[in-house]
């Protein structure tokens, strides 16, 4: 029994996060409806001064609460983009929730305790800690993206994604008492040992299995990624926006840490799930987009296949394959706060659009956005000289350092194969008979983070190795 | 030791049988009785093992909450009770069919693997089943201080189903006629009764 | 299998077997005895549900209102509190202070959501 206080000093950041989310709601609840827009501005700050407090919370690996709670350069790491993409996507979603009439003071407060759901996920250093953050980052998910709930396609969303997440949630309690059962032990490090020191029992693997599948539905990783078309159309955008960032980070993350920390040992049996979760989500993020014309089903898609890249670096398994993943993901949600605030600029007179065919004489009408999503574009489709090219090199050179030149030849035809969508877009825009133009302009928040976006995509290639360095460090805390 | 083994069995079949009428009842108000009726017996069950603090959880929230919210829920969905008698269980053979086409794959897959013995760590500490204790007490030992991190998320989890469950089912009306307690209470006899002195044979 | 302190456990719960047992025989028997003792002539008029006068307009079950649901889940939300309060109590004698802060702050958490729902409006039935 501990009667004396743990130590708190490895999780003040995410107190902090919890602090002011209660705080928002109090003051959300005492001030009215009208208060939603500066509420949604206090939670832009709190989850800017949460990175903060995480990044002058240093990098030494420390674990707290009995070893549930670990806080290393990975976890700094992955936090920082996890919060700075929650807070993106939260300057961007106003303007849309304004014209919609959904401005209300509970959705930066959900997307608040979302996050701080991801900073747990990733700081999780054992399966019950990995399930509370989950819990709480995906109660908040289903939460919000029912929030339109006049809408039929919203509340369809929201209740889809509640019943594929909640039969996740029970593969993964399943799985995690397998591996309970069977290594004795729910902390990472405890399974670690049980796995290295005998030989791994069936048991084991079974648990392993379900815990990956589990996981692959939350970062919708094909075979585990049926809800994500439908979830992603039927949100509200902002929502969608948010979705396709921030939790895609945290969930990778979890991820990483689970198959490096816990069953690092296990490699052979884990890289073979990764290897083939990562070829299908890269194949069918290629394929299935082709025929899309709705452009948020179309980012569905694309962040399926995404997820198949990112994986590649983890299916190698190295500390350059995990390095990969870090700055793979880092560019990812850079890259989407951009392509979103072109998308939540869709709106005509008669509500938004979301057809790719409206995008037509973008390129007339406002040509700085124009230019902006064409370069965003190439850098999804992985084109040098942008970010997203680099992304691939580093995930693809790391799978052919480690022997998986199958793997790398795969994800490369598949860049090649998706490229063609995304340079479809890019031809719409400039090349298609000009449609009506849209509404008055992005608003200023919206501005500076599309702008932010565009010049990071375009002058990565001037000091790639500031960010590798960083990733490289975070990956390096997890071996 | 014959009455415990007894019970369990008798507990057992229960829990199963009303578990298979839960998805067999033709109409939906039956099945969350069976359900009920489930969880009378999983939490007898509970109280079999020892795990009495369990066994009156399941009964508290289970039976208490959990059953009512479904209850709710069926009446709330608009359920055409006619059609729902027809054909229910004729899906019942093609799905009995995949069910078991899929455990003899799943026997064949783990078959092969051999699932191997528990891990030696526990085998050597089973879990303490300490006479002196009862396990509501074990639990509170445990819960708040040792998973102090576990119960403050659990907290957080539970902040977040309220603000959820408001966010997306609590409308404001236009119209509605609230009761202000506080506007009642305030009332004095001035500013409600007027008295007017009206002379003999004239009107207001 | 069981060991003796379980037996000793078991013994305790006897009388409530016995209780469901003698429950469950009497419910048998008030349920068969009038199937066999009773005159049954059943016609139409006497299986129709009576409506004083008038015959029934439509099917007894109409749809709930939403509100009930939300009444539902804030019980079940309080209800789970409620849950964690009993080992706290039982307990708290030796989790000492800390123990006791920390169930105080989970109470905190919740009362935070409580004054949520009050302020929103949500206990109120209109």
């Amino acid at each position: 029994m501990m009667t004396t206080m743990p130590d708190l000093s490895p999780l003040y950041a995410e107190l902090f996060l919890a602090g002011a989310a209660l705080v928002l709601l109090m003051l959300g609840v005492f001030r009215g409806e009208q208060s939603a827009r500066s509420i949604s501005g206090f939670a832009v700050i709190a989850l800017i001064a949460t990175a903060g407090l995480v990044l002058a919370g240093g990098g030494e690996t420390v674990t707290t609460f009995g070893g549930s709670f670990i806080s290393d350069q990975f976890a700094v790491y992955m936090k920082v983009v996890s919060l700075l993409g929650a807070a993106m996507i939260l300057v961007i979603s106003g303007p849309y929730m304004q014209a919609e009439k959904m401005d209300r003071f509970e959705y930066p407060v959900l997307i608040l305790l979302a996050t701080l759901g991801m900073c747990l996920m990733i700081s999780a250093n054992d399966l019950i800690a990995l399930y509370m953050g989950l819990e709480l980052q995906s109660l908040a998910l289903y939460v919000i993206a029912a929030f339109k709930r006049n809408s039929q396609r919203s509340t369809e969303a929201g209740l889809k994604y509640f019943v594929l997440g909640a039969l996740s949630s029970g593969m993964y309690l399943y799985g995690a008492s397998m591996l309970y059962g069977f290594t004795g032990s729910v902390g990472f490090e405890g399974i670690a040992q049980s796995a290295a020191a005998a030989e791994v029992s069936g048991g084991v693997v079974i648990g392993l299995v379900f815990v990956a599948a589990a996981l692959a539905f939350k970062i919708s990783a094909v075979p585990f990624h049926m809800w994500t078309p439908d979830v992603y159309e039927g949100a509200p955008t902002p929502v969608t926006a948010f979705f396709a960032a921030a939790p895609k980070a945290a969930g990778v993350a979890l991820v990483v840490r689970v198959m490096i920390d816990a069953f690092g040992t296990m490699g052979p049996q884990w890289q073979q799930i990764m290897i083939v979760v990562s070829i299908l989500s890269m194949a069918l993020g290629a394929f299935a987009a082709i025929g899309q014309t709705n452009i948020k089903r179309l980012m569905a898609y694309s962040s399926i296949g995404h997820m198949g890249y990112a994986l590649v670096g983890l299916a190698a398994g190295t500390v350059e394959g995990i390095t990969g993943v870090l700055v793979y993901m880092a560019i990812y949600v850079v890259m989407n706060g951009g392509v979103w605030v072109c998308i939540l600029s869709m709106r005509r007179a008669e509500g938004m659009v979301e057809n790719i065919d409206d995008l037509a004489g973008l390129a007339k009408n406002n040509p700085t956005m124009a230019f902006a999503l064409a370069v965003l574009m190439f850098s999804l489709a992985g084109i040098p000289p942008m970010a997203g090219f680099f992304g691939k090199f580093y995930v693809f050179m790391a799978a052919v350092d480690a022997g998986l030149i199958t793997l790398a030849v795969i994800g490369l035809v598949t860049s090649v194969v998706g490229a063609f969508y995304y340079i479809r877009i890019v031809k719409v825009i400039y090349m298609d008979e000009p449609a009506a133009a849209f509404d008055a302009p992005a608003s200023g928040g919206m501005r500076v983070v599309l702008l932010g976006s565009t010049a990071f995509t375009i002058l990565f290639v001037v000091a790639p190795s500031s960010l590798v360095e960083v990733a490289g460090k975070a990956a390096a805390s997890l071996f | 030791m014959m009455v415990a083994t007894t019970a369990f069995y008798v507990f057992a079949a229960i829990t199963i049988a009303a578990a298979f009428m839960v998805i067999a009842a033709r109409n939906p108000v039956h099945s969350v009785l069976y359900l009920i009726l489930a969880f009378f017996n999983a939490a007898a069950l509970f109280v079999l093992i020892g795990a009495e603090f369990l066994a009156m959880i399941l009964v508290i929230v289970y039976v208490g909450a959990v059953a009512v919210l479904f209850m709710f829920v069926v009446m709330m969905l608009d359920i055409n009770f006619t059609e729902l008698r027809e054909g229910v269980l004729q899906y019942l053979p093609i799905g009995a069919l995949v069910g078991v086409i899929l455990v003899v794959e799943v026997l064949l897959v783990v078959g092969g693997i051999a699932v191997g013995p528990l891990s030696p760590d526990v085998a050597a500490a089973p879990a303490p089943m300490s006479s002196d204790v009862e396990n509501t007490r074990a639990l509170g030992q445990l819960l708040y201080t040792q998973y102090i991190y576990f119960f403050q998320i659990a907290g957080l989890i539970l902040l977040v189903a309220m603000i959820g469950a408001i966010v997306l089912t609590l409308r404001q009306r236009e119209g509605v006629r609230k009761q202000s307690i506080a506007a009642q209470n305030a009332r004095t006899r001035e500013d409600a009764v007027e008295l007017v002195d009206i002379k003999p044979g004239s009107g207001i | 299998m069981l060991t003796p302190e379980m037996d000793a456990l078991l013994s305790e719960y006897f009388p409530v077997l016995l209780f469901l047992v003698i429950a469950t025989v009497l419910g048998l028997v008030l349920m068969v005895v009038p199937l066999v003792l009773t005159e049954a002539k059943p016609d139409p008029e006497k299986n129709s549900a009576y409506e004083c006068g008038f015959g029934a307009f439509d099917d007894a079950r109409t749809r709930f209102d939403v509100r009930f649901y939300l009444v539902a889940i804030l019980f079940i939300i309080f209800d789970l509190e409620v849950a964690f309060l009993f080992p706290w109590a039982v307990a708290l004698g030796d989790i000492g202070i800390f123990g006791f802060w920390s169930m105080m702050v989970f109470l905190g958490i919740l009362t935070i959501g409580f004054i949520y729902e009050w302020k929103k409006g949500a206990l109120e039935w209109e």
